[in-house]
């Protein structure tokens, strides 16, 4: 699904170049749950940017279902990034005057549905995350976790094969990052591969894979067991 | 996608009134000044005759005399009584006309309506009528015929068939014009050509005449001359033929450009045939301007409603820089959701269509409000004392550029922004969350 090699990232200015990431190499099959951790500055969010086609690699190559991205122009990328990916942010980054139906039509008037079609979908989306009846809601009127939930329907509205999560969790109260997780576990187990961006180990714990960034460099752990046992250190 | 795109930019503006206001009344108050002066231009500055402007000429000569070439090199502006006739007899164009303005006493033979002054006369001959598509309502022109009999007959507008008879229904009656009574054959509808193209020496923007009478018998009832007379020599009568005075304007119909360089060399043969004959002195110096060219010639566009135009244009400019800055921080001010849209799908062509749709937005506002302001500076145009000053109305095509101008001027002031906006890097404002 996602097949990054020997990627580098470096961000010069006039005075300092620093490397983000160093000869990244990483491959990510279909159906699989990834944890990508790491200390802060690592790496781990630059990672996610090119993972995502955010952001362009210095060097190297990458693959996204097969695709390579590197010979591809913005309004490819886009396109690609629309039907393949759906992102989830820390800080749910709901647009605040949409009402949660447009929120979660905004990746679909990019894909040039119908009405009807984008209409069904969002409806699917936002019931599989328990807020249908919400439709006409506001995102300031909805708690942390719900605001969660509809970035979550609006990433899966479009039936992206991939989501990317930045830190899904790191706003809300463990009771509500429980839910949240469990919704994401539900979708990888329907087949949509999920890489998560995290801090916390009981997250990382509960990935098929780890993945550790250290100063750009990264490493392809065991199940999540190494990194536990650290933070339990 | 356009309307996604417009629902988008109302709710954008709808979120911050202040900024969205500033760039309104920014766009309209430039728009405003910029069309009550260029609507007065296109008055001034329209073709008075579009259908056929293009055959039409002026014709000009020059018989003055040696003395003084060097001071006036320029043929006359204006035609002799002599030279008229004479290019009329030869009938060398499609149509021709010799005419010049005039004013008459009027006896309505109303005890209700005393005699009155009119000093909207054309003394001219019969091609007048066909030669400028004049309306009429009932009745027509005259004929080669009636000039050369000094027949007592005259065209009235439907103005003064009004005021003297009440009605337009007046094919026949009597007009009694100083002494003299005229038959009145023709009426016509309101006629007021802006310019008022075929002799400029009257006012430029008048109303329009009001009585037309046979060049031939205009003089013979002893009709008024108004306008120019330049003489250049010793006369007695200054309307006699043969005198040596300009007070005509002799315009010919020519629809063809080989018809005119014949005209034009018919007119330099003309002049060397009177130098031969001794009555002119100067060598051939003939011009024929088409009629634009003419009224360009006599710049009947006055300079100060050209400098107000670019005084105003400079101001929408200045207004245009303002637009420019007030969106460019709305647009950098939205970099997250901009941030969030790319993320999701949105490409750079994509946001740069949203942003300039929101710009055109504030353009239509703009110009809905702009035309508002172009209605008040005309309405105060209008209480000028400028003679053109009643004319200056928007018309549709005006109203057309009004809405074009606002929309034109705020894409355009739009641009830069929205290629700034499209241009944000949305890695950097999500990870700035």
């Amino acid at each position: 699904m996602l097949q990054m090699t020997r990627v580098s990232k470096v961000f010069r200015t006039e005075m300092v170049e620093t490397h983000a990431l160093r000869a990244l190499d990483l491959e990510v099959n279909e159906g699989e749950f990834v944890a990508i951790t790491g200390p802060s500055g690592s790496g781990k969010t630059t990672f996610l940017n090119i993972a995502g086609l955010l952001e362009e690699a210095t060097s190297g190559e990458y693959k996204l279902d097969g695709v390579d991205i590197t010979k591809l122009g913005d309004r490819d990328r886009s396109r690609l990034r629309n039907e393949k990916i759906g992102f989830i942010f820390q800080s749910f980054n709901l647009i605040p005057d949409l009402d949660l139906f447009d929120n979660v039509d905004v990746p679909l008037r990019y894909r040039g549905f119908s009405r009807a079609e984008r209409k069904k979908r969002i409806e699917e989306a936002l019931e599989r995350v328990g807020l249908a009846s919400r439709l006409k809601h506001y995102p300031a009127e909805l708690s942390g976790g719900q605001q969660q939930r509809v970035a979550i329907a609006r990433a899966i509205a479009g039936g992206p094969k991939l989501l990317l999560a930045d830190e899904p969790t790191g706003n809300l109260d463990s009771q509500m990052a429980r839910e949240i997780m469990a919704l994401l576990e539900e979708l990888n187990s329907h087949g949509t591969v999920l890489v998560i961006v995290t801090h916390d180990p009981e997250i990382a714990a509960r990935a098929q894979r780890n993945v550790h960034i250290v100063d750009g460099v990264a490493t392809d752990l065991e199940r999540g067991h190494s990194l536990v046992k650290k933070a339990q250190a | 996608m356009i309307g996604y795109y417009l629902g988008l930019a109302a709710r954008s503006l709808r979120r911050n009134v202040v900024l969205t206001v500033l760039m309104i009344v920014a766009i309209a108050f430039g728009v405003g000044a910029s069309m009550t002066t260029l609507t007065v231009l296109h008055v001034l500055s329209a073709d008075p005759i579009p259908q056929k402007s293009d055959r039409l000429f002026y014709v000009q000569l020059d018989p003055k005399k040696q003395r003084g070439i060097h001071e006036d090199p320029d043929p006359n502006r204006q035609m002799t009584l002599l030279d008229g006739q004479n290019l009329l007899k030869a009938k060398k164009g499609d149509h021709q006309v010799l005419m010049t303005g005039g004013n008459a006493g009027i006896d309505a033979q109303r005890p209700d309506l005393p005699p009155f002054f009119l000093d909207d006369v054309r003394m001219t001959t019969a091609d007048f009528f066909t030669m400028f598509d004049v309306p009429f309502i009932v009745g027509t022109g005259w004929t080669a015929a009636d000039d050369d009999a000094a027949t007592r007959v005259c065209v009235i507008s439907k103005a003064l068939a009004e005021k003297v008879y009440g009605s337009t229904n007046v094919i026949g009656k009597t007009l009694r014009v100083e002494k003299d009574d005229l038959r009145v054959i023709g009426v016509i509808d309101n006629w007021r050509p802006v310019p008022h193209f075929y002799d400029l020496n009257t006012d430029t923007y008048g109303k329009g005449d009001e009585l037309f009478v046979p060049l031939s018998t205009g003089i013979q009832v002893n009709v008024g001359h108004s306008g120019t007379m330049n003489c250049w020599d010793d006369h007695t009568d200054s309307q006699a033929v043969g005198a040596p005075c300009e007070w005509l304007q002799y315009w010919v119909e020519l629809d063809s450009k080989d018809k005119a360089k014949a005209y034009k060399d018919y007119l330099v043969a003309y002049s060397l045939e009177q130098k031969r004959a001794g009555k002119y002195e100067r060598d051939p110096n003939v011009r024929l301007p088409g009629l634009m060219e003419w009224l360009r010639f006599n710049q009947v566009v006055p300079d100060d409603a050209r400098l107000q135009t670019w005084i105003a244009l400079g101001f929408l400019l200045v207004c245009l820089v303002n637009t420019v800055g007030l969106l460019l921080t709305k647009f950098l001010r939205r970099s997250t959701d901009i941030g969030v849209r790319r993320a999701l799908g949105a490409s750079k062509r994509s946001i740069f269509v949203q942003l300039l749709v929101e710009a055109g937005v504030v353009g239509f506002v703009g110009g809905v409000l702009g035309l508002l302001l172009a209605w008040l500076g005309l309405w105060a145009v209008r209480h000028q004392p400028a003679t053109y000053a009643d004319l200056a109305r928007l018309d549709a095509p005006m109203l057309f550029a009004t809405f074009a101008l606002a929309v034109v001027a705020s894409l355009l002031a739009g641009l830069l922004p929205a290629w700034r906006g499209c241009q944000v890097t949305p890695a950097a404002q999500l990870r700035s969350q």
